[in-house]
């Protein structure tokens, strides 16, 4: 898997150095991979995110935990610039979002991957034709990745689904298949809402492994999740900060987590 | 990306990129419906403008550089009259050539009216002159040498038939351009209502497209060349069909001067090439405008 992510990775993010190999998007020396200053968010009258300060810093893993409803979808939304805070600044790589085009964002977001609790998909195409999809839209042809994308299939344990259509999943089989697309442009950070909201224990287990996996690679990993058996597990195989949204504030969670 | 770009990416296509968006059957055929019926109206409009241009073009030819001398005298003085007007003209610069009619002539001017065999002698005919015209003819100077010498001679050099008869045709070709530039209009309107509608169904696609870090210019194109490729086909639908239905026009009978124009002659046909063309770049611009207003509003 390993010579998957990294053949299909743009030059990217050195995480080590913190310099940016090639890569389009300049990337300040240092400079976290996504960063949060004084963020707060409202839904019209209602303020759901007051003051929230958060950095990601290049190969951390984060839990973001919470009840239901407290904020955690919307914290990860503006984590890759689909919302935009009410006040505060959003930083993708050292650049200020808000001062960046919606091209400029969407560039970046490459640099992001995504796995949202509904995993939606274009649900005409194929699951290989979905989980290449982020090739098409970076200009790559999918011939150019052919074996890294069956590695990857195998990765995720969908080889004999790939040309199932997504309708056709299970549950588990849809997370995986939008991990896998949110991974194939070997991305510097992932954010993942509930990502086994929909599975069962033995299946949770399997992604936080892949999870865990992509952390050791170097990604930067962070899990939304009200599932706080998930995150005792995954304390045993990684060293994880655990963040918990609170009157609409993030407070770093006690060591009862 | 430039719009060369744009242009590869709209005639070339990427396999990939174009199977993004689903086929959709209702804007599909609306599409299609919208062009295909526009540009069978604007076969008709094309013929209508070429036909008026034609009939001005005949017109001012026919009617232009020549002028008509009227004697309208006793039977008595007739031909002393008109030898005077001839003698005149001769004399007169900017008549290239003057003529009388003979009296077979007179009589098919006047056979619409009053059959072929209307007998001259029985009814009060003014004698006609045929005058050309060349450069330096001065209608205004001549008509004060015939007044002042032949007294039944009135001089009609045209202008007062050819002025509202070429304005005529002339606004008849410009109701022929307004009506294929208002059918332009209209598949612009139906294209544009048609990839709203489109856009708006498939938010969630491009929801997932954002997600994955598709830009605007990326979603809007594979909106952009579908519908420009479905207005193309179905301008070309519809040309074909207003082609065969011109060229079927049963043809009017030799005395019907403007509809014997109505159709196209020759290298007109390859106009009409133009119409499919004309509805692929109006739904192409139509498309693009409407796609990226709605992808800043999805935003």
């Amino acid at each position: 898997m390993l010579k998957a992510l990294t053949a299909l990775a743009y030059p990217r993010l050195c995480i080590e150095t913190g310099r940016a190999l090639g890569h389009k998007g300049a990337v300040t020396p240092g400079a976290c991979v996504i960063e949060l200053e004084n963020v707060a968010y409202s839904y019209g009258d209602g303020a759901l995110l007051t003051q929230v300060s958060l950095t990601l810093a290049p190969g951390s893993f984060h839990f973001l935990t919470g009840p239901s409803g407290a904020g955690k979808t919307t914290l990860l939304k503006l984590c890759y610039g689909a919302l935009h805070p009410t006040t505060g600044n959003t930083l993708f790589f050292g650049e200020d979002v808000s001062r960046m085009s919606r091209d400029a964002v969407a560039n970046l977001r490459r640099r992001v991957g995504v796995v949202h609790q509904d995993c939606s998909f274009l649900d005409h195409l194929s699951v290989a034709d979905n989980i290449r999809l982020p090739l098409s839209v970076a200009g790559r042809q999918a011939e150019e990745a052919r074996e890294d994308l069956a590695e990857l299939m195998a990765w995720v344990g969908l080889t004999e689904r790939a040309q199932a259509l997504p309708p056709e999943l299970s549950g588990g089989e849809r997370q995986r298949a939008a991990l896998a697309r949110a991974v194939i442009l070997s991305p510097d950070v992932l954010l993942a809402d509930e990502p086994t909201g929909n599975v069962d224990w033995e299946m949770s287990q399997r992604l936080l492994r892949l999870l865990v996996e992509l952390n050791r690679m170097g990604k930067t990993v962070l899990i939304a999740t009200h599932d706080l058996s998930l995150i005792r597990a995954a304390k045993t195989q990684v060293q994880a900060r655990v963040l918990r949204i609170v009157g609409g504030q993030v407070q770093q969670a006690g060591a009862d987590l | 990306m430039t719009w060369r770009e744009d242009l590869r990416y709209l005639v070339l296509g990427d396999g990939q990129a174009d199977r993004i968006v689903p086929p959709s059957g209702f804007t599909a055929r609306l599409t299609v419906f919208a062009a295909a019926a526009m540009a069978f109206l604007a076969v008709f409009a094309l013929a209508l403008a070429l036909a008026s241009n034609r009939l001005a073009h005949r017109w001012g030819a026919e009617l232009a550089g020549s002028s008509t001398i009227r004697i309208v005298a006793p039977e008595t003085q007739l031909g002393q009259q008109t030898e005077a007007a001839l003698g005149i003209l001769e004399t007169t610069p900017g008549v290239a050539f003057a003529r009388a009619l003979t009296p077979d002539e007179q009589r098919s001017l006047l056979a619409p009216w009053f059959g072929r065999d209307v007998d001259l002698q029985a009814l009060p005919v003014p004698q006609l002159i045929e005058v050309i015209e060349e450069e330096g003819f001065d209608p205004a100077g001549l008509r004060l040498r015939l007044a002042a010498e032949v007294p039944g001679a009135v001089l009609d050099d045209h202008g007062r038939w050819r002025g509202p008869l070429l304005a005529s045709a002339n606004r008849l070709r410009g109701l022929g351009w307004l009506s294929t530039v208002l059918l332009a209009a209209s598949v612009a309107a139906m294209v544009s209502l048609a990839a709203q509608a489109s856009l708006a169904a498939n938010a969630q696609v491009i929801a997932v497209l954002r997600l994955v870090g598709a830009t605007d210019r990326y979603i809007a194109q594979a909106f952009v060349r579908r519908f420009t490729l479905r207005a193309l086909g179905g301008g070309v639908l519809g040309t074909l069909a207003g082609g065969v239905a011109v060229a079927s026009l049963p043809a009017p009978p030799e005395s019907v001067g403007f509809l014997e124009g109505l159709g196209f002659a020759g290298a007109d046909w390859l106009l009409t090439l133009c119409i499919p063309l004309l509805c692929a770049v109006v739904a192409f611009a139509a498309t693009k405008t409407a796609a990226h207003r709605a992808l800043k509003r999805l935003a």
